[in-house]
């Protein structure tokens, strides 16, 4: 009942949905350190843009922290150790939680290693110009790691003709289950504000606001006590409302702007970071060092030993498993949150930079059960939480009958980022966003093949 | 616990002897709204309950029994064009439980059952089965059928009956027991015997329409009226739709767009002519329009799904059922206004798509 938004206090975007967020199991437990797997796997291809390039042989010995290899090019990365050990393979095909097995550099750890990270340059951030931020960026191997795994220094660089006013950080974690991101604010909160300032340095934007959603009002407190002295920073609360963290949702929120249709936040005058990211980089650049490590929730109904834990990247999920426990009845595994993340069908898929959960299932759960699908009865949900404003009900009503290119034509289909609101609420069960990565990805290769 | 998911641990060859369990590999969204189009229906079946029960207890056994007949005719039609068509039978989906409540809901309480077996098999049959089923009906199918008995016999059709009766329990209207194709049975005799007092066999509507004789809103809102078996306790309707709404199963926006657009055109004309024209409260309470508003012009298939789509489609189903009423040769308009409408609503739906997110405004 959109009338009801009048009395909220927190600011917030029109649509979207409440799935119950599951968050109690893990939000109150510190970040901990899992021990390291015997073997890792590091995919060359694990952001968004072109594969990274090996700089390591078969056989050398590798020290933790050190580069193994190099950006493919301006919208890429290098990647770093996650151990210290000896490359074992360069081109290993390891699955990946979207599908394809991809080459990954292999590395087995020294067991006996005490694992301190060998390698680092120190540097004064205040003192590096723009420029040399972007690149330290880049150095860095940062993406973001909300989950969209796109390559952190691309957006410090707006394209021509436009610039960056405001930097807007991502704290909501709309996500169930996932717990990783309030924790950081929780517990690296130095970090996230000078991670802030670096970016704001390095776009020129004056002025930054954190948007946390707010079932997360103990973060809020601790970064608003921090910000009493940082001019130009804001923290912000906003509705507890699933896809809030999706960055158009948040801009709206908090902005009261939109990205226009096709465009990127930077059509504004918008940079949008997780505070995942902005705490790593606020840790990493000054002391030079690379990405090797991320926090991770692993939660669910299927977890032993839930929490919220610091994996080393490239850590296969058998091996997470085994470290947290799993129950008899386990059978569902998703990387990533339950509304946006990818079942995988393999443990040997391993955790990548852009994970930021795993999330087990149990058989039968009660928000999970099988329902048989049954044709729309045109109730009008989907329209009421699409926090794009699409007509999901009719495109999927197209989908079914292969239409396709109207879908992209004449009703937004690629303005759909796939947030899952539309088959989350749909009463006959229509796999509605399914429905529409389907037609995305045949209207794609259709182009192509034009 | 502890036992490594899906049985086969990556290289702990010891997990191979539990059980093998197969591995679920779905698409995203992972979890889901725990509420189905089976429990949208269900409730929607006990929010019509009481109004089921109140008719009953106004018109007596003759209600129950065509409650029952329509009931039955719907499930029996839906279950045989399943079976023709070789489909799964989707009785147990409930709608077609709505259909049959509605469909005796809006006949007269003397309605002879045989009719209103065929009026089950029309809403059912034409009105739904023929279009493929659930999700595809063009039009709410309880009016479809009520559209056709109207047609067919006009006479039944308008033929009331007035309610507490003192025998209702022990004997059925005589017009109920009609046997197919047969003279028709003459009820108004019977009817005005029995009344305890100047019973004239008209609904409020027609009352005020041929003899201006406005009833009182109480009577209205308690539905001790004459009128169709289900359509006369204003109050008991309204309070039953406010729980769908409550409960998020029925879209409060489209009722809402009714009442206005019955305010918005009777409203003028009362304050023009107040002795000619009944008042907006009048036209709110009598007839049928509160079952109209709450639970025919909300079926969710035959209406509108756009926002903007959703007032017109409500606002047009008022303003025709006004115009209808004070100007067309019918007292009642509710059902052709709802029926009109929902002819419209694939039009309106596609005048009505909203504005995406970034489109037309925002721009640089």
């Amino acid at each position: 009942m959109g009338f009801l938004n009048l009395f909220r206090r927190h600011k917030t975007f029109p649509h979207g949905i409440h799935p119950d967020d599951h968050k109690e199991q893990t939000a109150g437990l510190p970040i901990r350190r899992l021990p390291f797997a015997p073997k890792m796997y590091v995919p060359l291809a694990q952001h968004r843009g072109a594969p990274a390039k090996p700089l390591v042989h078969p056989g050398q010995e590798v020290v933790r922290g050190e580069p193994i290899a190099e950006a493919g090019g301006f919208v890429s990365v290098p990647m770093h150790a996650p151990v210290t050990g000896v490359v074992r393979a360069l081109d290993r095909l390891v699955p990946s939680a979207q599908g394809p097995k991809t080459p990954a550099i292999v590395i087995e750890t020294y067991a006996a290693d005490t694992q301190r990270v060998g390698w680092e340059m120190p540097r004064d951030i205040d003192q590096m110009t723009p420029q040399e931020l972007v690149q330290a960026v880049q150095e860095a191997g940062m993406v973001g790691l909300g989950g969209a795994a796109f390559p952190s220094h691309v957006k410090l660089l707006p394209p021509e003709g436009r610039s960056i006013g405001t930097v807007v950080v991502n704290g909501c974690e709309c996500e169930p289950y996932l717990t990783c991101d309030h924790r950081v604010m929780l517990e690296q909160t130095d970090r996230l504000i000078r991670g802030i300032r670096m970016v704001m340095k390095a776009t020129g934007a004056g002025r930054a606001i954190i948007g946390v959603e707010d079932n997360k009002l103990d973060a809020v407190g601790v970064i608003r006590e921090k910000l009493k002295d940082q001019p130009g920073i804001d923290v912000e609360a906003v509705e507890t409302k699933y896809p809030q963290g999706a960055e158009k949702m948040l801009i709206t929120s908090l902005l009261g702007k939109e990205v226009p249709s096709g465009g990127i936040p930077a059509d504004i005058g918008v940079a949008v970071y997780n505070v995942g990211t902005l705490a790593q980089l606020g840790d990493l650049v000054p002391r030079g060092r690379g990405l090797i490590e991320r926090v991770v929730t692993v939660s669910g109904p299927g977890v032993a030993r839930p929490g919220n834990y610091l994996v080393p990247i490239g850590t296969p999920l058998g091996f997470l498993m085994q470290q947290v426990g799993s129950s008899s009845e386990a059978n569902e595994l998703i990387m990533g949150g339950p509304m946006m993340g990818m079942a995988v069908a393999s443990l040997e898929v391993p955790v990548t930079k852009g994970v930021s959960g795993v999330v087990v299932f149990e058989p039968d759960a009660p928000d999970l059960q099988r329902r048989p699908i049954h044709p729309c009865i045109k109730c009008g949900e989907c329209l009421n939480a699409c926090p794009i404003h699409l007509n999901p009900s009719l495109l999927g009503e197209l989908a079914a009958a292969r239409e396709y290119r109207v879908m992209e034509e004449s009703y937004h289909l690629n303005d759909c980022f796939e947030c899952g609101c539309c088959s989350y609420v749909c009463p006959s069960n229509i796999p509605l966003t399914q429905y529409f990565r389907i037609a995305k990805s045949i209207n794609r290769e259709t182009r192509t093949a034009a | 616990m502890g036992v490594p998911l899906f049985a086969r641990g990556c290289g702990s060859e010891k997990t191979m002897k539990t059980k093998h369990r197969p591995v679920e590999i779905r698409t995203s969204p992972h979890v889901k709204k725990a509420i189905s189009v089976e429990q949208i229906m269900r409730n929607v079946v006990y929010a019509l309950l009481p109004v089921c029960a109140w008719s009953v207890w106004q018109f007596g056994i003759s209600a129950l029994a065509l409650i029952l007949v329509t009931l039955v005719s719907c499930l029996a039609t839906e279950s045989f064009f399943c079976w023709m068509s070789r489909r799964d039978n989707t009785v147990r989906d409930f709608s077609v439980v709505i259909t049959g409540l509605l469909l005796a809901l809006t006949l007269p309480p003397g309605f002879p059952l045989w009719m209103a077996a065929v009026a089950g098999f029309i809403a059912v049959g034409l009105g739904k089965s023929l279009f493929g089923g659930l999700g595809f009906n063009v039009m709410n199918p309880a009016l479809v059928g009520r559209a056709f008995v109207q047609a067919a016999f006009p006479v039944a059709i308008t033929t009331w009956t007035p309610s507490f009766l003192p025998g209702r329990f022990s004997e059925f209207i005589p017009s109920t027991l009609a046997l197919p194709f047969m003279s028709p049975v003459e009820t108004r005799e019977w009817a005005l015997e029995r009344a305890v007092d100047g019973f004239t066999g008209a609904t409020p509507l027609a009352l005020h329409k041929f003899e201006q004789i406005t009833t009182s809103t109480s009577d209205l809102l308690l539905g001790t009226v004459a009128g169709s078996a289900g359509e006369t306790a204003a109050l008991l309707i309204f309070v039953c739709g406010l729980y769908l709404i409550a409960r998020r199963m029925m879209d409060w926006r489209i009722c809402a767009g009714v009442f206005a657009g019955v305010v918005l055109v009777s409203l003028p004309l009362w304050l023009f002519d107040p002795g000619h024209y009944p008042s907006p409260w009048f036209m709110l309470l009598s007839g049928g329009l509160m079952l109209g508003a709450m639970f025919m012009a909300t079926d969710m298939v035959a209406s509108p799904v756009t926002s903007l789509g959703i007032w017109i489609y409500g606002g047009v189903i008022g303003a025709l059922t006004v115009v209808i009423r004070l100007f067309g040769g019918l007292t009642e308009g509710v059902m052709y206004a709802i029926l009109l409408a929902n002819a419209l609503s694939p039009l309106i739906a596609s005048v009505t798509q909203p504005r995406v997110y970034g489109v037309g405004r925002g721009k640089g």
